[in-house]
């Protein structure tokens, strides 16, 4: 299925600054290239590994501590391995009103984890967004690309069995 | 060219696809292939029609015929008797609530009926995907008009005279900012389209950008030309993939027939596109932080002035508008400004998109002219309260909004009147609450929002926002105290004043319009300790009536062993060990359990 698998470092640290390389080359020159790298980067490796971002900052002459600044105020960004596939569920006013804390309830008992973790065989990471467009199906939520709606606690088991 | 009798319309926005309207298409492809038919029916995969609570939507055309709630078992009827036989499919009509009677033309439904789509005209219409459906129905006519008969002070001028006003929020006239974008000297300038759409409830840029996203480009093309730019950059969150696809399937389509890119109509003027993903924070939609996150910083509002037609990403003049703001400039020139101007009141011209989501019946998006009333909003074209729940109030403009109760469902929707009873149009999405949701929870979600998002630049953001969460969630678990409601409103007014940028300056409104107009539920969590709405689990009881037969059922279900009682005997609830979650309430058989 999802290849962005977050393998660690194993791969070995060659390898994976070749990825790097290829994405810096893609953003040469280009003015306000850091948050496009980044997410790249993040496609490649599932998350932002400490080396891949010191390396980051050597080519392109960004100190670390303003890559930091970035990635850490952008929910986006993660500096942890995540799980392969991301539950998001959303929070948003509309979804709120139609009981989405119930949703989330759900998951958070029926994986055994808190919104912001990861499951420890790294299936599931949980997370909350605030709305993400499809308000008209509330409760909501997505994972991976894939939006579910007019959720309701019992309908949840089987939407995370697709992707056991 | 190919000709087709008919044409299938499959609605593939966000929200019908995820309704599984994508099944369906597979369906009717393939079975319109067995049955021969694939060469005389074309199916066209279009963006949202707005309709969501009724998804997956189809419509059949020549006919217009209106499908709803259309599942992969129902393809067979619609190719075999509509499409063969040329029967409409009676049971997947829509019909309006207490009705038996279905109706087969989209035209004639309420939802429809009652609505103005300009903005929303193509969306579910056309094929977002194809810029000829777009130029086929007069696409592109704008741009070419204003390059060739008209120089840039008339547009503005044409712009100005509309009395277009700014759709993401703060409803700044349009046609000023450009002309401010325009007086600023300089070589460089830029156009910024803001899909940020950050609010929690709306998704009408979403829509639009996926429904009919030339219509966006080509009004940022004519302001590019207006004011001088010869770049353009569209902000779009990265939660919104099909958008940004969409996206640039279209830029590729136009810079293919030259419609963007150099020298356009050969005219010249030259305008390039560009798209950038958001990577999710709230605040990046206001308009200072989004130029920084452009520039890949974090995205920290800076004071203005210098306001970013002066001075705005890389330091060069730049104007930026909203999505739905961009999608009404086309309209303006081919239909001229005085056309635009006889639409709405007074100050507040043309139409506006509303998401209507919450307790209401038909979620969804609507386009209505500005001065309506939100009673035709709520009860004609949403269908009013689902379930034969009582009407509560209604929160416009999402976090930065104002809760507005029965009283003033009659007063007319325009940017002035809003601002007068303490709310604001903001992006337009409309959250219809019932007599069920708690107005200080909401203020609490309101206010935990606009916490977390907060960047943390100002001070009175970054702790006041925290002072006021904490009242609140005190309030709401029961420790309310005396002089909890004069406190909070004190550090609105505070934080009001003296926050750096909007997000601050209006996080207090939530909190200040239900003060307003429900101050009674506040005072009911503090010296009462009750939830009116029955919503706050901190204020709620559970208890076992005697209706309890003593199954013992909620026993087994309680995660917290509260419940005890004989076999066949009354069962009590231990109030200290209760958790509040109602397991057992769900679970009962025979409603022996209340909740208070
Ligand atoms: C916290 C905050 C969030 C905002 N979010 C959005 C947004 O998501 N979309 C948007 O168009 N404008 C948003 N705005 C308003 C923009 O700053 C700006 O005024 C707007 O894009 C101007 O476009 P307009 O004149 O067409 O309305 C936001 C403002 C603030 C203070
Ligand atoms: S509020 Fe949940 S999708 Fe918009």
């Amino acid at each position: 299925m999802n290849s962005n698998q977050s393998t660690c470092c194993c791969g070995g640290k060659n390898n994976q600054f070749n990825n790097l390389d290829e994405i810096l080359k893609k953003y040469q020159g280009v003015k306000g290239s850091l948050i496009p790298v980044l997410q790249d980067a993040q496609k490649a490796y599932g998350y932002l590994p400490k080396e891949v971002l010191e390396n980051m900052a050597e080519k392109m002459d960004i100190p670390i501590s303003e890559i930091y600044g970035v990635v850490t105020f952008y929910s986006q960004f993660h500096l942890k391995p995540r799980g392969k596939n991301i539950i998001r569920v959303c929070q948003g006013t509309a979804c709120h009103v139609r009981g989405a804390k119930t949703i989330l309830q759900e998951i958070e008992d029926k994986l055994k984890i808190q919104a912001g973790g990861t499951t420890t065989d790294l299936l599931f990471t949980l997370e909350t967004v605030a709305c993400i467009g499809a308000c008209g199906l509330a409760p909501v939520l997505m994972i991976n690309d894939n939006t579910y709606g007019r959720l309701t606690p019992e309908s949840i088991p089987e939407i995370l069995a697709k992707y056991r | 060219m190919e000709h087709y009798r008919s044409h299938v319309l499959i609605c593939a926005g966000t929200g019908c696809i995820s309704s599984g309207s994508k099944k369906v298409e597979a369906a009717l492809r393939e079975q319109l292939t067995q049955k021969g038919l694939d060469k005389e029916v074309k199916i066209v995969e279009t963006g949202c029609h707005g309709f969501c609570e009724m998804g997956p939507l189809v419509i059949v055309y020549p006919e217009g015929v209106f499908y709803i709630h259309v599942q992969e078992t129902d393809v067979a009827d619609i190719v075999e008797e509509h499409l063969y036989k040329g029967r409409i499919v009676e049971r997947l009509l829509y019909k309006e609530i207490g009705s038996h009677e279905g109706i087969p033309n989209y035209k004639d439904i309420d939802f429809y009926k009652k609505q103005m789509r300009i903005i929303l005209a193509n969306c579910g219409h056309i094929d977002p995907e194809e810029i000829n459906d777009y130029i086929a129905i007069g696409g592109y006519e704008a741009l070419g008009t204003a390059l060739t008969t008209m120089n840039p002070d008339e547009v503005i001028d044409e712009v100005k005279k509309s009395g277009l006003r700014g759709r993401g929020g703060g409803g700044f006239p349009s046609g000023l900012k450009w002309g401010f974008a325009r007086k600023t000297p300089g070589e460089k300038k830029y156009v910024i389209c803001n899909a940020d759409e950050g609010d929690p409830g709306a998704f009408m840029d979403r829509s639009l950008l996926e429904g009919d996203p030339h219509r966006v480009l080509e009004g940022m093309a004519i302001c590019g030309y207006a004011i001088g730019a010869d770049e353009g950059y569209l902000y779009v969150r990265a939660e919104y993939p099909l958008a940004i696809k969409r996206l640039r399937i279209a830029i590729k389509q136009a810079e293919e027939l030259g419609l963007i890119g150099d020298n356009i109509f050969g005219s010249g003027f030259n305008f390039h596109l560009k798209i950038k993903e958001g990577a999710g924070a709230f605040v990046c939609g206001e308009e200072t932080a989004l130029m920084a996150s452009i520039e890949g910083q974090r995205g920290v509002p800076r004071s203005r002035p210098p306001f970013p037609a002066v001075s705005g990403l890389w330091g060069k003049p730049t104007n930026i508008n909203n999505v739905e703001t961009f999608a009404n400039v086309p309209q303006i020139i081919t239909k001229g400004a005085d056309w635009y101007a006889s639409i709405g009141t007074e100050h507040s011209k043309g139409t506006k998109v509303f998401a209507l989501t919450g307790r209401i019946n038909h979620t969804g998006l609507a386009e209505v002219p500005m001065g309506i009333t939100m009673r035709q909003i709520i009860y004609d074209i949403g269908g009013g309260i689902p379930a034969g729940k009582k009407f509560k109030a209604v929160q416009i403009g999402g976090p930065s909004g104002g809760c507005l109760p029965e009283e003033l469902l009659d007063m007319s929707v325009d940017y002035d009147s809003l601002i007068k009873v303490g709310a604001m149009m903001g992006s337009g999405g409309l959250v219809v609450m019932d007599e069920t949701t708690c107005m200080v929870d909401i203020s609490k979600f309101f206010l935990s929002f606009t916490q977390a998002e907060s960047c943390g630049k100002c001070t009175p953001c970054r702790e006041g926002t925290k002072r006021m969460l904490e009242i609140l969630t005190r309030i709401t678990e029961g420790q309310g105290k005396e002089g909890d409601i004069e406190l909070l409103e004190v550090l609105a007014k505070n934080i009001k004043t003296t926050a750096l940028c909007g997000l601050g300056q209006t996080a207090p409104n939530p909190v200040l319009s239900t003060l307003r107009y429900f101050r009674h539920e506040y005072e009911a969590h503090i010296k009462e300790k009750c939830c009116p709405a029955g919503a706050c689990t901190g204020l709620t009881q559970y208890n076992i009536s005697e209706v309890c037969k003593g199954c013992g059922l909620c026993t087994k279900e309680c995660p917290v062993v509260a419940i005890s009682g004989e076999k066949k005997g009354l069962h009590i609830i231990d109030q200290e060990k209760c958790i509040k979650c109602g397991a057992c309430m769900a679970k009962c058989p025979f409603k022996a359990i209340t909740k208070g």
